[in-house]
């Protein structure tokens, strides 16, 4: 049973800011969703390896040649909010 | 001009040999776009490809345009693939306005082949959905029922095809979202083998399960499709760079290529049915709805009819309950992760006053995000979060393996599997849209391939009072040749 | 492993340093590394700005790089590698996770032994062992531009250039017991990343440190955001007397993440709600392991003698003092040209002209050995001080030599003849010390009466006179004669 206050600690992990309404629907549905996700403790996996990629490649990598970036502009195209060639964030506190 | 019934080949031959217009084609396909009452779309590329059309009918007797194997085609693509210059939103409110610098691999893989780009389709939001209903451009319709839904996650590209809104499109798969709408709507659909196409470009949402893939009207123009966007790619790791380009084989022996690159089908059918053992999982197929169970077996008669051996098998330690649980555990988690960068800095969604970082962001993905996409990243932080990785994400990943082991063991005595795509037809627009655990159950048949990292095709094969039927063919690794073969042998049985 | 300490004042630190690694190529995408005086967000592109779609790479050389590192400081390298994420949020931080390694780094357990200042706090022994609890890689973030502090800014600027650099991670034990033990480590940690020529100490941002510090047995605070090498004994000395304050007052130190203002000097509590982190690593799904035992001997090999060893050297073959061979191969670039001008020069000699001169010339302009290698080459410096030894010029002289190369170039016997620093004749000394004493009668007189200071004076004068091109030592002589 997942409580109001883990989804409002989540949410802030996830930095989503939840409604009153969002969070009382989500309190009833993800606490059965995680039931349903509860049923793999019915199966032993203590000495199963886990798979993290199912086609097993390793030792995958580049050589340390460079290559052209984006421009400035292409880089800034999509930004909201910028000044002078940067991005501009809000502040942090 | 008659857009039914062209297939792509048709395109190329068409336009190669003068008998089409590649301008009067695309200028057709726009027209049906307009009077549509499906939105499929939700960006179009108007302009351009119709400038490439023109282009493509003045240059088509060149060298090297004689032998672009898509040459002016028109193609869909899922607007969860970055196209440079063109909006790709991944049809959710967060990204609206957003214009990718780049192309992904497969995009310019097209483009090196001359197709033409119609539009960007609809989708569930990011991709996280089976039906196209969470859309923040709204859903689209099934064109067979204009009240049901289409699928999804690719809904649109599955619905442009089959009401000739297109002739190609491309389409993604993470748990089902090629196939799911393929078999609702009629069309074929592909879901490569993990690996064999490269993902750089497509805007992720479950890393290690997601593939792009083909669809289209015919199982010909889907491993044409597919071989051409399966091209190499040094950008993603995972993408296999030694492979037999499966594709290739299968276009090598049976699509004839001829000096002006004209294309000819020549393909031995009785040859290849004899001997095909072909496994049909009774896990899959005994909790689906009558009229699908009786109309797959049909299909699966036809083989035995021409020379196939079929034998009804078990996938004793596969529980399709745990199937779905370990997939959905995986997909929420790296999807809480991969979604983490939208924040309105960089791209996309930017409310008009700042607070602090921290506030700012919140309350922008609070506003750009939709409710399933909310549900599923705090469902993936929590599956994550300190106290629950080992109980969720890591026991996920070690049941991934027995579900994969369990597909290697059947692939011992079978050349493939046959099953059912989905467990029903086309249900109505905001049937299950409100209970979210009852949709993620209708992708039951599909996730396992995807945990598995197979290939998988879907292909009509009947109807059920006027909604499409699907039937899935399941391959070993690297093996879509095979799955090829077999959908194109039942494509000529069925006539 | 235990290290050895005699611990009299409780303070523990520890410490995790980030160098950049100069490869071409930043570590999952092809963008240049070169971005140091470019302009903001020009050598960016999807994968290192994070663009929806974009997938890494890594790039070979920069795990070499890693294992080299990992090598040098006595680390046992790993057989397998393993690229994780770690979630969090920042502007700097484009994905919202940053690409590093979590189980599976590149080195576990190493050493790197210092000499401790003679008399330093604690009176630890010479040869201190720091222990390194391990090496791995992981991305730079981007950076952030204030207007003014991170608590008064009303907005930050943002520039992705160096996001996505390899950065080695080197983690200690809490060995080190003082600030100035703390700026010796890193000292010596500068100087063997130099000799690997995997590191540039004069690019700007190029080492990060945070450390981890506790005094008498507490708990310990993490002080970040500290990113000048000088900045580090003035930010660690701050915090061990703000610890140490707390306790005496009666407080404990809170666990707690401090961040360093450097404009005031002042380590600032974290320890509010954005500041906290549930990292929840996992492997990340767009890389694969990648097995690196079979590189290991290969790059063994490209390892050069180590400042440690080199020192040792240098005071045995060439006879040296400790403190000069320490100059000589901080730089290994200083090293090398030492060790040429010393093959064909009195050992001792080159030792004082370049230790002592040389280094004092270079700093005086901020310029490296590297750099000024480019001007004076070991047979310049060589031909130089031959004149020197044969008497032709004066140390001044000399040294005026060395000066011009650096600033214009030339060769030294070119320099003294435009110079005319060529050293003057006994009948020309004699000469200007009778003119000398002439003019100043009252000197002289200084000097019968006893006045010591009257004969450097009149040293003096005969050097003005002589535009310093005598031996003060024999202008000396020959007013004493000449009185």
């Amino acid at each position: 049973m997942i409580r109001k206050e883990e989804i409002e600690h989540i949410g802030w992990l996830a930095r989503i800011e939840l409604s009153d309404a969002e969070k009382e629907l989500f309190e009833k549905q993800l606490s059965s969703i995680l039931d349903y996700f509860a049923v793999l403790d019915e199966l032993d996996t203590e000495d199963v390896e886990p798979t993290y990629h199912v086609i097993g490649i390793k030792d995958v990598v580049r050589e340390d040649e460079p290559k052209e970036a984006l421009s400035q502009s292409e880089v800034l195209r999509n930004a909201p909010k910028k000044e002078k060639g940067y991005f501009k964030s809000p502040r942090m506190l | 001009m008659k857009l039914d019934n062209l297939t792509a080949i048709d395109v190329v031959e068409g336009i190669k040999s003068g008998n089409i217009s590649c301008e009067e084609l695309v200028c057709e396909i726009y027209e049906r776009i307009e009077r549509s009452k499906l939105n499929c779309f939700i960006t179009l590329n108007k302009a351009n490809a119709l400038e490439k059309a023109i282009e493509v009918d003045r240059r088509k007797n060149e060298e090297d345009y004689r032998r672009k194997k898509l040459l002016g085609v028109p193609i869909a693509i899922k607007d969860s693939i970055s196209t440079r210059g063109l909006q790709t939103t991944c049809a959710s409110k967060i990204l609206e306005g957003y214009i990718p610098p780049y192309d992904a691999a497969v995009i310019e893989a097209l483009k090196c082949e001359g197709a033409i780009i119609i539009g960007k389709t609809n989708m569930d939001e990011f991709c996280m959905g089976t039906t196209t209903e969470t859309s923040f451009y709204g859903p689209t319709r099934n064109p067979h029922d204009l009240s049901r839904v289409p699928g999804g996650s690719s809904g649109g590209s599955a619905a442009a095809i089959s009401a000739c809104e297109t002739v190609l499109a491309l389409g993604s798969d993470t748990g089902g979202s090629i196939r799911c709408p393929a078999s609702f709507c009629g069309v074929v659909g592909l879901k490569p083998t993990y690996g064999f196409v490269s993902r750089y470009g497509l805007i992720a949402y479950a890393n290690s399960l997601e593939q792009i893939g083909p669809m289209a009207s015919n199982v010909t123009d889907t491993a044409l499709l597919l071989e051409v966007i399966s091209a190499k790619d040094e950008r993603d790791s995972m993408e296999v760079k030694i492979k037999n380009n499966a594709a290739m084989n299968y276009c090598a022996s049976s699509l004839k290529w001829d000096e002006d690159a004209n294309i000819d089908i020549d393909i031995d059918i009785d040859k290849e049915v004899k001997g095909m053992k072909i496994g049909v999982p009774k896990e899959f197929i005994e909790g689906v709805s009558p009229a699908v169970k009786k109309s797959v077996w049909n299909a699966v008669h036809k083989f035995e009819d021409s020379g196939a051996i079929v034998e009804e098998i078990s996938m004793r330690g596969l529980n399709l309950k745990y199937a779905l649980a370990s997939y959905y555990i995986i997909a929420i988690s790296e999807a809480s992760s991969n979604l983490a960068r939208f924040d309105g800095l960089r791209y996309g969604l930017r409310l008009g006053k700042d607070e602090n970082w921290h506030t700012t962001f919140s309350k922008i993905r609070g506003e750009g995000f939709g409710e399933e996409v909310k549900r599923r990243i705090i469902l993936g932080t929590y599956a994550l979060s300190a106290g629950y990785y080992g109980k969720y994400y890591l026991k996920a990943l070690k049941v991934r393996t027995l579900i994969k082991n369990e597909f290697e063991d059947a692939f011992k005595k079978q050349d493939m599997l046959a099953m059912p795509t989905m467990p029903f037809v086309a249900f109505e627009l905001g049937e299950r849209i409100k209970d979210p655990l009852s949709l993620y159950l209708a992708d039951v048949n599909t996730v396992p391939i995807n945990l598995a990292g197979v290939p998988s095709i879907s292909i009509p094969c009947g109807f059920s009072n006027g909604l499409p039927i699907g039937l899935q063919l399941v391959g070993k690794h690297f093996e879509e040749n095979e799955i090829l073969k077999a959908g194109f042998v039942f494509e000529t049985l069925s006539g | 492993m235990k290290s050895e300490s005699t611990n009299t004042n409780g303070v523990k630190i520890g410490l995790e340093c980030h160098a950049q690694l100069i490869t071409k190529s930043k570590l999952f995408c092809p963008c240049s590394t070169d971005y140091h005086n470019s302009e903001p967000n020009t050598h960016v592109c999807a994968t290192c700005l994070g663009l929806p779609g974009a997938l890494p790479v890594v790039n070979e050389r920069a795990i070499r790089y890693g294992i080299k590192v990992a090598l040098a400081l006595n680390c046992e390298v790993q057989p397998q590698i393993i690229f994780y994420r770690k979630n969090y949020y920042y502007p700097d931080l484009p994905r919202g996770f940053q690409i590093t390694q979590y189980d599976f780094p590149i080195a576990l357990n190493g050493l790197v032994q210092i000499e401790s200042a003679s008399g330093g706090d604690g009176g630890r022994e010479r040869g201190i062992r720091i222990r390194i609890r391990r090496v791995h890689m992981e991305e730079d973030p981007g950076r952030l531009v204030y207007k003014g502090t991170i608590d008064t800014a009303k907005y930050s600027l943002v520039d992705y250039n160096r996001s996505g650099i390899p950065l080695v991670e080197i983690v200690t034990e809490p060995d080190l017991r003082s600030p100035k033990e703390v700026r010796i480590f890193l000292g010596e940690l500068r100087s063997i990343l130099g000799y690997l020529s995997v590191f540039d100490g004069d690019l700007e941002g190029a080492m990060r440190v945070d450390a981890n510090i506790s005094v008498g047995g507490g708990e310990r605070a993490e002080v970040k955001n500290i990113s000048s090498y000088k900045d580090v004994e003035r930010a660690l000395s701050f915090e061990i007397t703000r610890q140490k304050n707390l306790v005496r007052r009666g407080l404990k130190v809170t666990l707690e993440t401090r961040h360093y203002d450097e404009v005031r000097g002042i380590t600032l509590s974290m320890r509010t709600k954005e500041f906290e982190h549930d990292y929840r690593y996992f492997p990340e799904p767009d890389l694969v392991p990648i097995r690196i035992s079979d590189m290991v001997s290969e790059i063994k090999g490209e390892i050069p003698e180590l400042p440690d060893e080199k020192k040792r050297r240098f005071v045995s073959q060439y006879s040296i003092a400790r403190e000069h061979a320490n100059t000589l191969t901080y730089d290994i670039n200083i090293a090398d040209f030492y060790e040429e001008v010393a093959s064909k020069m009195d050992a001792g000699l080159s030792a004082v002209w370049v230790a002592d001169v040389l280094k004092g010339e270079l700093n005086y302009r901020g310029i490296s050995m590297r750099e000024a290698s480019k001007r004076v080459s070991a047979d310049d410096f060589v031909a130089m001080l031959r004149y020197f030894k044969k008497g032709v010029i004066t140390e001044r002289g000399a040294t005026e030599i060395i000066r011009e190369m650096l600033d214009h170039g030339g060769k030294p016997d070119e320099i003294i003849k435009r110079k005319g620093l060529a050293s003057i004749g006994s009948a020309e000394i004699e000469k200007a010390v009778l003119e000398v004493i002439k003019e100043n009668e009252n000197a002289v007189e200084d000097y019968r009466t006893g006045k010591k200071e009257a004969l450097h004076f009149l040293v003096g004068q005969v050097m003005r006179k002589t535009r310093g091109r005598a031996n003060p030592k024999d202008v000396s002589k020959w007013i004493e004669e000449k009185i």
